[in-house]
């Protein structure tokens, strides 16, 4: 059994799983049963500035046949009355000592706006706070939320409004709306904050209703962008999550983690371990399935690591960040080709048809014998490895990629453009260099 | 007190719209599918399915009926474990797709809705007549009113429809089913003449006088003789369905019924006599299980009704005392050298005679051959009329299809459709030459 424990910027939690401050962390009694279910820490729902929500407040996106692939909502932070919310923090806290609670805020960008908050979070005998610079929609036009996330230097200065007083950890929470997410996290850290949070909401239309015409979810007779989340984000998560990790100055600065977006079950967790997360927040699977989930994201990320060797959180976090590369820097002779397990084949001939209009038209139908369906065969020798046939294919194991051994050293682009920058420059210098190195471009 | 109609009702119901849609979320969407290819029609099996997942039922129901006009009896009766579900690759780890009941989503979202489908064609002044108005005959007279011309459909009966609607058992395709698609055909501008037949107030001369073409798809005509005593007390096998279907609440069941025969209308019969009320019902078949022609689902299913089968078993004589039924006289059989057909020779093993104690013996051994000959000099073989690759018979303008021309391959209602519309296809090119335009 691993031990799952985490000490994230000085935060205790028995697990690396957290709720993010988000509708399951609304109130004192919601926690008070995740916290039963066995989640380790909760971001509580954002508090702060006074707000009045709407209703059809989200908006999903579903696709064949699953539902909530992603989700998108127009909801605003707590729009519970400050004190009750903070009263409740306090509560749950002095319940639940060995569990993270973290209080999220977001006021008005002035100085004593901050302090003021800052100092009734503390109160509370919260573990810590996370300043939410991501909310996309409602509060960004009011200068807050992701209208600070977007703007590094607003970023800076209201962190450190906080971090000059606060005596709890800080986590900077950034929003992904941004080009490029190393700015605001450079940010964060020149204003000392302890920890960074990612990724916030994604800003989305998440559909059009065709019966009415109108923007889903429907506001009466209206709707516009909202945060999306769910497990459609993930890929961006884990993209903005490894952009950070292999940031010199963030990773100089050795900042702790903790990355969400679509995190669903313990496989996804694992990937943001291996990618630098070191604490992880969880949302929309929760939304979709109610607390009872953290017992398999415990129980498989578990086994996993006993599986895989590893003792504890700690030696997961980043391990793969070291393979993290750019396209400059891939091997160019790496290569390797599709093959079919014919065994395995069901012959739905999805992968011929994909290979046939989308790909390198390197799959053939080979004729079956009488009365078989024609067997898809790979020629090899055509084979860019391209991998769409092994992304299509409905048959688990069916298609591996085989590496081809090559004799030939390894090369980089970058490499290549040193040693000899013509063949970057001039097809026919290209030519040459692909006729030396017997490269047969299908 | 039995409800027959609710006894009968159909067996599977229609699935809901998630049912419908997680099925078909999980076809795999099959390039060159095996589905189609294994359809006698051959629908565009995953391209219909494809169409219920995006909520396109419209052109899911399009999809069907360009192939197969009677989209709707096939989604119901057809030996789909046999055709485009026993081919589904999914079969081999996991479940085939239901493709027969998302078939049956699809063209029940038309039909309940009155929404047509197709429109009769520009008009050619082409009139052809078209004789039954079974499967065969509605599918050629629906295909040819598409293209234009102008159809009169001939039918001996007082409904349409054929065994669609007479034949099979209300469980599997209830009569409204089949009227709805006649009413479809009705609606394409096809005009039907009910109790009209040939060889009594039907003459094939005069057709070919008043008519540009003619399309004969008679089906199969009555049940054949046993030439056992008794014969007169013997019911027949599909007397017994129509009257299951248009007059259940009439019938007569008997209390301990004998089924002579193991195709699928003896199955169908056995499994009437069982929901209406029989205690006991034993179907008797001369040869194995392996010479049976029932579809394995379909003699898996008779057995869960609780039905009595009794192989290698021969009916020698019914037994009657004033006139009620109450014995059947049997022996048993053993199989001997195969015969002409290919099957092994069934053979009385002596003494062993026994007594079926019995009220009711209903006859179910297949269909014999109209006597054809009783009506036009059409060339046979094997007793069913000739036909070309066009589905035209040695008569020239006369074409033919359906189960009157099935001298080989089993007799069912897809290959009938698959017929009509192929006839219909070699008529309409008879008439309207290629290089003429028209519609």
């Amino acid at each position: 059994m691993a031990d799952l424990r985490i000490d994230f910027a000085g935060i205790q939690s028995p697990n690396p799983f957290w709720l993010a401050s988000a509708p399951p962390t609304n109130s004192g009694n919601q926690v008070h049963r995740a916290f039963e279910a066995g989640w380790g820490g909760a971001v509580w729902k954002t508090i702060g500035a006074p707000v009045l929500n709407v209703s059809n407040r989200y908006g999903a996106w579903h696709y064949g046949g699953q539902k909530m692939v992603g989700i998108n909502n127009v909801e605003l932070i707590s729009d519970r009355p400050l004190d009750v919310n903070l009263r409740e923090m306090a509560e749950v806290k002095r319940a639940w000592p060995d569990r993270a609670v973290i209080a999220s805020a977001m006021v008005e960008s002035k100085p004593e706006a901050w302090h003021d908050i800052v100092r009734r979070i503390e109160d509370t005998g919260a573990d810590g706070i996370e300043l939410n610079y991501g909310c996309p929609h409602g509060m960004s036009e009011r200068g807050m939320g992701s209208a600070v996330g977007q703007v590094p230097e607003y970023c800076e200065q209201i962190t450190r409004w906080v971090t000059e007083i606060c005596r709890i950890p800080v986590i900077v929470k950034l929003t992904p709306n941004i080009t490029n997410i190393i700015h605001p996290a450079r940010a964060a850290i020149a204003a000392e904050a302890d920890a960074i949070s990612l990724i916030n909401t994604l800003n989305s239309i998440v559909g059009v209703d065709l019966d009415t015409l109108a923007i889903t979810p429907n506001i009466g007779g209206k709707g516009g962008h909202g945060g999306f989340a769910g497990p459609a984000v993930k890929p961006i998560a884990l993209h903005m999550l490894s952009a950070l990790g292999t940031d010199e100055v963030v990773s100089l600065s050795r900042i702790p983690i903790s990355g969400m977006g679509g995190i669903s079950t313990w496989q996804d967790a694992a990937e943001f371990l291996l990618l630098g997360a070191s604490s992880l927040q969880v949302c929309t699977a929760v939304m979709h399935y109610g607390f009872r989930v953290i017992e398999d994201l415990c129980d498989g990320l578990s086994n996993w690591m006993d599986a895989k060797g590893f003792k504890t959180v700690g030696e997961v976090v980043g391990k793969s960040l070291p393979r993290i590369s750019d396209f400059a820097n891939f091997n160019l002779f790496f290569s390797a080709v599709a093959r079919i397990d014919e065994h395995k084949c069901i012959k739905c001939n999805l992968c011929y048809v994909a290979c046939n209009d989308a790909a390198h038209q390197c799959i053939d139908l080979a004729p079956g014998t009488t009365g078989e369906r024609p067997q898809p065969r790979v020629r090899e020798h055509d084979c860019v490895g391209c991998r769409l046939c092994y992304n299509v294919c409905p048959v688990e194991h069916c298609i591996e990629m085989a590496e081809l051994p090559t004799e030939r050293a390894p090369i980089s682009w970058n490499e290549l453009c040193q040693s000899q920058p013509e063949v970057s420059e001039d097809w026919e210098a290209m030519r040459r260099y692909r006729e030396q190195n017997a490269i047969h471009v299908h | 007190m039995i409800d027959p109609q609710q006894a009968l009702a159909e067996q599977l119901p229609a699935l809901s719209a998630q049912e419908a849609l997680v099925e078909a979320n999980r076809c795999l969407f099959c390039f060159d599918a095996p589905c189609t290819q294994a359809c006698p029609t051959h629908i565009d099996v995953p391209r219909f399915i494809k169409k219920i997942a995006t909520g396109n039922l419209l052109g899911s129901a399009r999809t069907i009926l360009e192939s197969n006009l009677l989209g709707a009896t096939c989604a119901r009766v057809c030996p789909v474990e046999e055709l485009c579900v026993g081919r589904c690759v999914l079969g081999a780890e996991h479940k085939p797709i239901a493709i027969g009941r998302l078939q049956r989503y699809a063209t029940d979202f038309v039909y309940s809705r009155n929404i047509d489908v197709f429109s009769a064609g520009p008009p050619t002044g082409h009139k052809i007549a078209v004789i039954g108005a079974g499967p065969a005959g509605l599918s050629c007279a629906g295909e040819l009113a598409r293209r234009g011309h102008s159809v009169t459909v001939f039918e001996k009966r007082d409904l349409a429809g054929g065994l669609s609607t007479y034949g099979i058992i209300a469980l599997r395709e209830p009569v409204e089913a089949a009227l709805a698609e006649v009413e479809m055909i009705r609606r394409l501008g096809v005009r039907f003449e009910t109790g009209m037949e040939l060889g009594r107030n039907l003459n094939i001369r005069d057709l070919q006088a008043r008519f540009d073409a003619v399309f004969v798809a008679v089906g199969l005509g009555a049940t054949p003789d046993m030439h056992i005593a008794g014969e007169e007390h013997l019911v027949d096998g599909l007397e017994y369905i129509e009257q299951s279907k248009l007059d259940p609440r009439h019938m007569k069941i008997g209390r301990h019924v004998a089924v002579i025969g193991a195709g699928n209308t003896a199955i169908d019969c056995a499994t009437i006599a069982k929901r209406l009320g029989a205690e006991r019902v034993v179907m008797i078949y001369r040869r194995s299980c392996h010479e049976m022609t029932a579809y394995d689902h379909e003699y898996e299913f008779v057995k869960k009704e609780g039905v009595e089968i009794r192989f290698l078993t021969q009916p020698r004589c019914v037994v009657a005392v004033d006139g009620a039924v109450n014995a059947l006289e049997c022996v048993r059989m053993s199989l001997g050298t195969e015969d002409a057909s290919g099957r092994p020779t069934p053979q009385p093993i002596k003494g062993s005679e026994f007594v079926l104690s019995v009220d009711q013996v209903v006859k179910a051994i297949g269909q014999e051959m109209t006597a054809v000959a009783s009506w036009l000099p059409l060339e046979t073989e094997k007793g069913k009329i000739r036909v070309n690759d066009s589905f035209e018979t040695s008569i020239p303008g006369i074409y033919a299809g359906g189960d009157c021309i099935r001298s080989k391959g089993a007799a069912s209602t897809v290959m009938g459709v698959q017929d009509g519309k192929l006839a219909a296809r070699a008529i309409h090119e008879r008439l309207m030459p290629r290089g003429v335009t028209h519609g």
